[in-house]
């Protein structure tokens, strides 16, 4: 793989080595999702229907894991294994227009669709053929965006 | 240990695990846990003729979540070659009920619905709006609001940022009436 990047910086971030561990992490996240079964459609229309508390759940137990661990990690000024102190991006709120607009679009999609893009990604490690037009019809999404984005509110 | 292949992994062993992601991630190379950024890598790698959005180096920003999303799809495939993942999914009595009353079969359900996803549905009107178009504004969407679910609800939420907070309540809103008010009448 390096023989195709030209700087050195881009050369050491894409070693095998160093992408090695992404790709057992998602590995991992895959299995879990499947195993949770938060990649079902239906799972997502239980959900939204407020019928079980399984998504609900898994959604929350998680953010308190995560708040926890982010926590942990600025208070201790923690380092990754790069050497680096760990910095989480914030992101500007310019007049937050993109953020509940764009969710809401999200959202329609989400509850149609019954999937986010992570689940799109271990549906089709299931086989499941329609999770590929999920996939090419997201990146028309995406691109639309980026072609829209000049005139949209932010 | 037989429960586990079997049934389905409960949300208090499924939850704390997509939680450590954040910090495993974090400690590996600094990078935070969300997913949505790579469509906006794959748009950038294989479109010819590209809005300024998408110009930007994506194998310097995004080899690392392209190869996450690659072991997602791998433990999507490990799990329903060797785990029975995908199998006896279960949802509420109260959702099959639902769901029978607007038109679907609930005696043996997969991940996702033939009433949607299969190719006559998908050439249908109510499988096209759900699966085009839904994909279509989950892609568009996530764009737009800079995040999706694990970018927002779960990275986004664990930092405390209150632009997220707004980005989840736009997707659980999204979501209610997608699944309260489309989809009946896409089923009607």
């Amino acid at each position: 793989m390096p023989q195709h990047v030209t700087t050195q910086n881009v050369t050491i971030h894409n070693s095998f080595g160093k992408l090695l561990p992404y790709f057992l992490v998602g590995t991992g996240f895959g299995i879990v999702a499947t195993k949770s079964q938060i990649i079902s459609w239906y799972r997502m229309q239980e959900m939204f229907r407020f019928h079980s508390f399984h998504m609900f759940g898994i959604i929350s137990s998680a953010i308190v894991v995560g708040a926890i661990s982010v926590w942990l990690i600025k208070k201790l000024q923690t380092r990754h294994l790069g050497g680096e102190v760990i910095q989480m991006s914030t992101r500007v709120p310019g007049d937050g227009y993109r953020f509940w607009i764009g969710g809401s679009i999200f959202g329609l999609g989400w509850g149609l669709a019954g999937a986010c893009p992570g689940p799109i990604f271990a549906l089709l490690g299931n086989g499941i053929v329609g999770a590929a037009v999920l996939l090419v019809s997201a990146l028309l999404g995406t691109w639309t965006y980026a072609v829209l984005r000049p005139y949209l509110p932010h | 240990m037989q429960d586990l292949l079997h049934e389905p992994w409960p949300w208090y062993i499924a939850g704390p695990l997509i939680g450590l992601l954040v910090p495993t991630l974090l400690l590996i190379g600094g990078k935070q846990f969300g997913i949505s950024s790579n469509l906006k890598h794959i748009c950038s790698a294989i479109l010819p003729k590209k809005p300024d959005f998408l110009r930007y180096d994506w194998r310097a920003v995004g080899s690392w979540n392209l190869v996450f999303a690659a072991g997602i799809f791998t433990g999507g495939f490990i799990a329903s070659r060797w785990l029975q993942g995908g199998t006896s999914i279960q949802v509420a009595e109260a959702t099959q009920q639902a769901l029978t009353r607007i038109g679907f079969d609930m005696r043996s359900i997969g991940l996702v619905p033939v009433e949607l996803f299969s190719l006559g549905s998908l050439l249908s009107l109510r499988g096209f709006v759900a699966v085009v178009v839904g994909g279509f504004l989950v892609g568009f969407g996530a764009r737009y609001a800079d995040g999706c679910t694990s970018g927002h609800a779960i990275s986004g939420l664990s930092d405390l940022q209150p632009t997220s907070l707004l980005a989840v309540v736009g997707f659980f809103a999204g979501g209610l009436f997608a699944t309260h008010v489309i989809l009946p009448l896409l089923m009607s």
